[in-house]
């Protein structure tokens, strides 16, 4: 295997998580709901997808676990926001705190297990070919699944009515209501949505990356995945784009340290989260026709009896 | 219904009555406080089984509480302080962040006695312990130059603090007699925790050529990809064969539990004093897990080394130690490097060719 086709296959895996997570948090705020509560409901995912896989050995019933918890953990996010008009900043931080405190309550009995890794892909024929046969054809199923659902959202959102209806919702509630459509209803499958992604999203990492659960395994990732949809000013196509450049980057700098190429290690680390940055900037700078944010992201949709 | 209601008020003083004598007159209630949750298989994981040794040897004499999840910084003081309110005589900070916290809360309980882990402020009332853990490194350098074929070794580093720059440079050092051409390739991560990033480091470092990796990260992602590639690799903090079983050497393990218990000791026969402990190899509170997955011919070697370090033999920093500006390291302790010199270690030994991050 050679260098260059490692790298890229590492930088599959690493953006794999960050691309599903991210994916649901786009529908969720098209729709109009901010939730910060990603982290949170990834390491319920993340806990409960290895506790499914453990428990059953199969590495489905474990994306399963972890799509269901990561549902659950977003219904009381709904119900909150939605059925009780709270703040949506607020409920979703807090549901990050509640997430990586109950994770640590599930997870705590499976810690120190261990289990085997998602198989990958191997079409005989396909897979052997030199270079881009792993590549294309080698990856475990959550690689192409991420990928798969982003153009599904893609083609949800831009070719379809139901589509049209929830950025509808998203953009202007008031609007949406008194054409009749049921806001709250959207805006509850869109946040299930995201929660079922971001609990998938978790669940990859112990069952396709490292295969064993730790509290706090995440390790930021809801966070990084909220900051993707910005990057990628709610357009699906530049999702892509900014998940894959940013798990670029996080792979290529640990190869330019290996390397020893002389720039601090701090700075590398933190190359990421500048380029997200410059990003933004450059976004806000030039705004050509791009899509920008939900015109009702964020605020509270009472429907007036 | 009255009867019912007194009955159940006696019941309810008896029993309240009963544990008060029980913690309040009999136990010696002791605190912990630690950085991580107890099951990060890692730091704190170690910490919480030397708490279970010690409660086991003294069973019903002691009372133990811990906090995890803290963070480290001004937050801490107050955990610090909620446990010396709540009656604990001997409390145990687990990390190097709580230093200035343990030290305020030390001076605002003069009866209560605190041990601090890994810093160096200390109070009549405030002592300090930790490991040298570089003393597992140096054995863990001559295993890795024994078992390397490609002659570089893959280091996966936290932060360049001393305890990692010194981790690296005895690592170098036991390499050397070995092998003197011996290459290091050194990732940093910048964090002490991301399974994550962990393991994607240890594929970077793989991927260009490195056939053992090292860490001075605490989770077990990087034996996993070891294992995973056919790879060897060293475990960090506890036994982490379970997730590499044909890939792990050995692993370099804080062992607390011994301490603990002697100090707990000290307190329950009143001769507790603010001492600091900085232990290896020899008072067991750095120990090495079996030997695995090599020839006999280096685990004897490794077992002969470790022996030579415990009976004071040999110094893991033995002078002349030439660094890697290839001028030769004041020799503060006579034959080897001081303590004081290890504790603020910040250059790396001659034969590493990259750079100290920031530096």
């Amino acid at each position: 295997m050679g260098l260059i086709e490692a790298i890229i296959l590492a930088v599959l895996a690493a953006s794999t998580p960050l691309l599903l997570a991210a994916t649901g948090e786009l529908v969720t705020e098209r729709a109009g709901v901010l939730n910060l509560g990603v982290e949170g409901m990834m390491i319920v995912g993340a806990a409960c997808g290895f506790g499914g896989a453990w428990l059953s050995g199969s590495v489905i019933i474990g994306a399963l676990c972890g799509i269901g918890a990561g549902v659950l953990m977003s219904l009381i996010f709904a119900l909150m926001t939605l059925g009780l008009a709270v703040n949506q900043v607020a409920t979703g931080l807090a549901l990050t705190i509640l997430g990586v405190g109950l994770s640590g309550l599930i997870g705590s009995r499976f810690v120190g297990e261990k289990i085997s890794l998602a198989p990958h892909l191997y079409i005989p024929g396909l897979t052997d070919i030199p270079l881009v046969g792993r590549i294309l054809f080698g990856e475990d199923a959550f690689v192409y699944l991420s990928l798969a659902l982003v153009i599904g959202v893609w083609f949800f959102l831009y070719k379809t009515r139901t589509g049209l209806i929830l950025r509808a919702a998203g953009d202007n509630h008031t609007s949406a209501r008194a054409l009749g459509y049921p806001v709250l209803r959207i805006r509850m499958f869109a946040v299930m949505f995201g929660g079922a992604c971001a609990g998938l999203a978790g669940a990859y990492l112990p069952l396709a990356y490292t295969p064993f659960f730790i509290p706090g395994m995440t390790a930021g990732r809801g966070w990084i995945a909220l900051a993707l949809v910005v990057f990628a000013s709610w357009l699906p196509g530049r999702l892509v784009i900014g998940a894959y450049l940013f798990g670029a980057v996080t792979i290529l700098q640990l190869h330019a340290q290996g390397w020893g190429v002389g720039v601090p290690s701090q700075l590398m680390s933190a190359l990421p989260y500048l380029a997200t940055i410059i990003v933004l900037v450059l976004i806000s700078r030039a705004r050509t026709g791009g899509s920008t944010a939900p015109a009702a992201l964020g605020t509270v949709f009472v429907p007036d009896r | 219904m009255k009867k019912i209601l007194i009955a159940a008020t006696a019941a309810v003083l008896v029993t309240g009555a009963g544990l008060l004598s029980a913690s309040a007159a009999d136990k010696l209630k002791i605190g912990f406080i630690y950085l991580g949750p107890v099951g990060d298989l890692g730091w704190t994981y170690q910490h919480d089984l030397g708490r279970l040794e010690m409660v086991k040897e003294f069973g019903d004499k002691v009372e133990t509480t811990f906090l995890e999840n803290v963070s480290e910084g001004p937050d801490s003081e107050r955990s610090i302080e909620q446990l010396a309110r709540a009656g604990n005589k001997l409390i145990f900070t687990t990390s190097f962040g709580y230093m200035e916290p343990t030290l305020k809360v030390a001076k605002k309980y003069p009866n209560v006695h605190f041990e601090h882990a890994t810093g160096y402020k200390r109070d009549k009332n405030l002592a300090t312990y930790s490991g040298r853990f570089y003393e597992g490194r140096y054995i863990q350098g001559i295993i890795a130059a024994k078992m390397s074929k490609s002659g570089v070794l893959g280091y996966i580093a936290s932060f360049p603090i001393p305890e990692v720059i010194s981790g690296i440079n005895a690592t170098m050092l036991g390499a050397q007699t070995i092998n003197p051409n011996i290459k290091v390739k050194i990732i940093w991560a910048n964090t002490w925790f991301d399974p994550g990033k962990e393991a994607d480091a240890a594929k970077a470092l793989i991927d260009q050529g490195a056939d053992i990796i090292m860490q001075h990260t605490d989770s077990p992602a990087a034996m996993q990809v070891a294992a995973e590639r056919g790879k060897l690799a060293f475990g960090q903090d506890s036994e982490m064969i379970k997730f590499g079983p044909k890939a792990q050497l050995t692993s370099t393990m804080n062992n607390w539990g011994p301490y603990y218990i002697q100090r707990v000791k000290a307190e329950l026969d009143g001769t507790w004093k603010s001492e600091d402990f900085w232990g290896g190899l020899k008072s067991k509170l750095v120990v090495m897990a079996p030997y695995t997955n090599m020839p006999d011919d280096v685990k004897k070697l490794a077992m002969d080394t470790e022996a030579a370090i415990i009976e004071g033999r040999l110094q893991p920093f033995k002078c002349p130690i030439v660094g890697q500006d290839g001028k030769e390291v004041e020799c503060k302790g006579g034959t080897h490097l001081d303590d004081g010199q290890v504790l603020g270690m910040n250059f790396y030994v001659k034969g590493i060719d990259e750079k100290i991050p920031g530096k």
